[in-house]
């Protein structure tokens, strides 16, 4: 029986490695949570910084967070899900999707600095928008776009075949097909991509550094051109380059980020879940 | 009908250039790369630059060579590297071959959920207890070291490669295993001897692009491998990766100088570097599917 | 001549390196019902989705040869969509969409501009009544057609393609998923169809062929092996591979 032995031994060393990679993110969200919910009240959510940084809330970067996130998706929605519809119910398997295919795969791999190099570059310098707003968002929505196309392609492949069959079959056009016929059944999945686009943009720092974020504004921003705090960037200088800053404001900020992020990653599981076991067809 | 005909033209041609906007995305990305990137060139030599030893960027004269970088980046990601690949491979075998249906979705939500948290977070985290940890483990002047980054860094890569090379095992024919256990092996034997050896491209390919995960990242390797932009010797002393060095410096530029320039011509190479990376990957993932 | 609705000349089609029919010559006449006959793979599905253009759907799909309605090539510049429309088809397996019943049966006339609600209700009953289905789901349109029996699913099919009012109806395999029971429903609805429609049938019941089709059409991998009236087919057919099949030695 040495084999079967030596079985149960491997199958439990793969489980401990298992546990050793997914217990330590429980206990991450655990210490940050016990860290930081004493500074978590309406205060800090809806109060400015003061004191250089050191007390106060964090409204401001709650604010530049959710006009980037709402910006980057107005963009990458569209763009993502038409595209991800040409994919899959125009090209077929010819040379030209393919090489869309490498291209979004290598979208997917540039580094989140490189995005940001190139949004400061084509939006703050060259198309003058300046440190802003809408050229963090659209260098966000650039970032973003790989993921929302590769969710919407499988939220189109997911719909049945037959009803594209049926629908083609009874006179009914191609792109009233897709609309009428394929993007209603498709929606869940989109659903899913657009959340995680969204859960992307809210936590990235690199992409936002040298396009949009501000150290500290007195006042929110009014226009698209101005420029805004973020939640990411935010806890990035209050841990890095603010000395002598109470302990729970940064755990209170972390945990802030950490519970958007991860509760939006959360729902997008769900319905994506919910989604695959609940087919009516 | 003349008009819906007319409406339809110009919905697919929107379409069709949605379509193409991923092109058009990578090729600006690459040509505004290079615009700023290669005015550096003209006044600093190619070879002083990717092979100096010395990135003194506020210095007179300017020194501007990444070799210190490069390594920096090499030795952070190699350390990611060897925890992260025998112990991602590892896992996507347990959760593809072993687990039981709700322990799998158990755990994929799980490691999926480690691929959502922001990299500032863990960057913040990472400050407060592996680089004060490794200090005192390892006696050290400061924990902010190629180590600390490795362990990071070697966790946030783990969801690509989990989910790439547990995608790779179950694409493997079941012939292959029901072949094996019919021959008398167990599960194991014919998990380490069979499987694995099939599953190969896309393990590499999955390895690959957890690779370039690592290389790429910014946030948590700026916030706890340290900062020095030295030629590094050990894993226990702080180094500078290149992302680190365009994220902590381009805040300080004037531009234009040279500096700026030469953050661009950084830009390049790590463009370089991770489309290399992700066409070989995807060079083995289609291995597979042939 | 003018009794001729469907013509296919030389009609010779392949996908990729097959070569599915092979200079397959055939007329379908004004409001007959044609059985098309023959063992799997002989073509006659391909020829089926032919006159439909339902083949296009198909990347590998290469086609030499005509077919003409009414005297028109459909592959000649007809829009395809309008061609449709006019050529109906009921697949093998019941395919309702997602919808209600009465969603379904007006989701053609609905893509074709008709909004007029009370229109659209007249439309609806029509074709059930014409599918033979009204009377036992007039009292349930709003429910979902998933909720139906196969046999129920496969009529509201029926009356689906009615409802955009085409010229002909074609028939794939239409009663291979279903009971007895429903599949001599179906064939009622098809015996009543053959007033207002031309209907060509394909089926790989022998039998069926016999009691529904006027015409029968024999293919063999690829070719058109006979066609004559059903009951000298059936009775004293002229080729051989025609008697053999019918009399089950193959297929």
């Amino acid at each position: 029986m040495r084999a079967q032995a030596k079985q149960r031994i491997a199958f439990t060393v793969l489980f401990i490695i298992n546990l050793l990679v997914i217990v330590p993110v429980a206990l991450l969200v655990i210490f940050i949570a016990v860290k930081g919910w004493r500074a978590v009240n309406w205060q800090f959510l809806f109060a400015f910084p003061s004191n250089g940084m050191r007390a106060g809330g964090i409204f401001p970067a709650i604010v530049g967070t959710f006009y980037l996130v709402a910006g980057s998706l107005v963009v990458t929605l569209p763009l993502g899900v038409l595209a991800a519809i040409y994919l899959y119910e125009y090209a077929g398997n010819s040379r030209l999707s393919r090489i869309i295919n490498l291209a979004i795969i290598n979208l997917a791999g540039v580094p989140s600095v490189v995005y940001g190099l190139f949004g400061l570059s084509l939006f703050v310098i060259t198309l003058k928008m300046g440190v802003s707003i809408i050229a963090g968002a659209l260098t966000l929505a650039i970032m973003n776009i790989p993921l929302v196309i590769t969710a919407s392609r499988e939220a189109l492949s997911s719909v049945p075949h037959s009803f594209r069959e049926v629908s083609y079959s009874l006179g009914v056009s191609k792109w009233q097909t897709i609309r009428h016929a394929v993007l209603p059944y498709a929606l869940p999945g989109i659903l899913t991509g657009a959340i995680l686009a969204v859960a992307r943009a809210a936590g990235e720092t690199a992409p936002i550094l040298f396009t949009v974020a501000a150290f500290y504004l007195p006042q929110l921003p009014k226009s698209i051109f101005d420029q805004a705090m973020a939640l990411p960037y935010h806890l990035y200088i209050i841990s890095t380059q603010i000395p002598n800053i109470s302990e729970s404001i940064r755990y209170g900020t972390a945990l802030v980020l950490v519970a958007l992020v991860l509760s939006m990653n959360l729902f997008a599981v769900v319905i994506r879940s919910r989604f695959r076991k609940k087919k009516k067809w | 009908m003349r008009i819906k005909a007319i409406k339809e033209f110009f919905i697919e041609k929107l379409i069709f250039f949605c379509g193409i906007t991923s092109i058009i995305f990578v090729i600006l990305i690459f040509s505004f790369l290079l615009k700023e990137g290669l005015s550096f060139f003209k006044e600093y030599h190619l070879k002083d630059f990717l092979f100096g030893r010395h990135w003194y960027p506020i210095s007179e004269p300017p020194k501007f060579g990444i070799l210190p970088l490069v390594l920096g980046s090499l030795l952070v990601t190699l350390g990611a590297a060897l925890i992260s690949v025998p112990l991602g491979v590892a896992c996507a075998f347990y959760i593809a071959e072993v687990a039981s249906l709700r322990t799998r979705d158990f755990l994929k939500a799980g490691v999926e959920m480690l691929a959502a948290i922001p990299s500032v977070v863990l960057g913040f985290v990472g400050m407060v207890t592996l680089v004060p940890f490794i200090k005192g483990v390892f006696n050290l002047p400061t924990g902010l070291t190629a180590l600390s980054g490795s362990i990071m860094l070697g966790f946030m890569a783990m969801p690509t490669i989990v989910s790439i090379a547990e995608d790779a095992i179950t694409a493997v024919p079941k012939v292959y295993k029901e072949g094996a256990l019919a021959l008398g092996a167990t599960h194991w034997q014919a998990m380490h001897r069979v499987i694995l050896i099939a599953a190969l491209p896309g393990i590499i390919a999955a390895s690959m692009l957890g690779v370039g995960r690592v290389i790429g990242e910014t946030m948590a390797v700026m916030m706890i491998s340290g900062n020095a932009a030295v030629m590094p010797h050990t894993f226990m002393q702080p180094v500078r990766t290149m992302t680190a060095t365009i994220a902590a410096e381009m805040g300080e530029t004037v531009q234009p100088s040279g500096h700026y320039f030469a953050l661009f011509a950084i830009g390049i190479v790590l463009f370089i570097i991770t489309f290399l990376i992700n066409f070989t990957a995807d060079f083995f993932l289609h291995r597979i599917k042939r | 001549m003018v009794r001729i609705k469907i013509k296919a000349e030389a009609l010779d089609i392949r996908f990729a390196q097959v070569r599915a029919l092979k200079a397959v010559n055939i007329e379908v006449m004004r409001n007959e019902i044609l059985s098309v006959i023959g063992p799997a793979n002989s073509g006659k599905t391909t020829f089926l989705r032919a006159l439909n253009r339902m083949n296009d759907l198909n990347p590998d799909f290469k086609m030499a040869g005509n077919i003409f309605i009414d005297g028109e090539d459909i592959y000649g510049g007809m829009n395809v969509n309008l061609l449709r429309k006019r050529v109906g088809m009921i697949f093998a397996l019941p395919m309702p969409l997602p919808m209600s019943i009465s969603d379904n049966i007006s989701y053609g006339p609905r893509m074709h501009g008709i909004r007029d609600k009370k229109r659209l209700a007249d439309i609806v009953e029509e074709s059930l009544r014409s599918a033979y289905l009204w009377d036992e789901v007039k009292d349930r349109l709003y429910l979902s057609a998933l909720k139906l029996s196969g046999g129920q699913q496969q009529r509201l099919c029926i009356a689906r393609t009615l409802a955009i009012e085409p010229e002909v109806v074609l028939f794939d395999e239409p009663c291979s998923g279903l009971d007895p029971i429903s599949t001599a429903k179906v064939e009622e609805a098809i015996f009543k169809l053959k007033e207002r429609y031309t209907i060509v049938l394909v089926t790989n019941n022998v039998k069926q062929a016999a009691r529904v089709g006027e015409r029968t059409a024999f293919f063999l991998n690829g070719e058109l092996i006979e066609l004559g009236g059903t009951e000298k087919i059936f009775t004293a057919p002229k080729d051989m591979r025609t008697e053999d099949y019918i009399r089950g030695k193959f297929g």
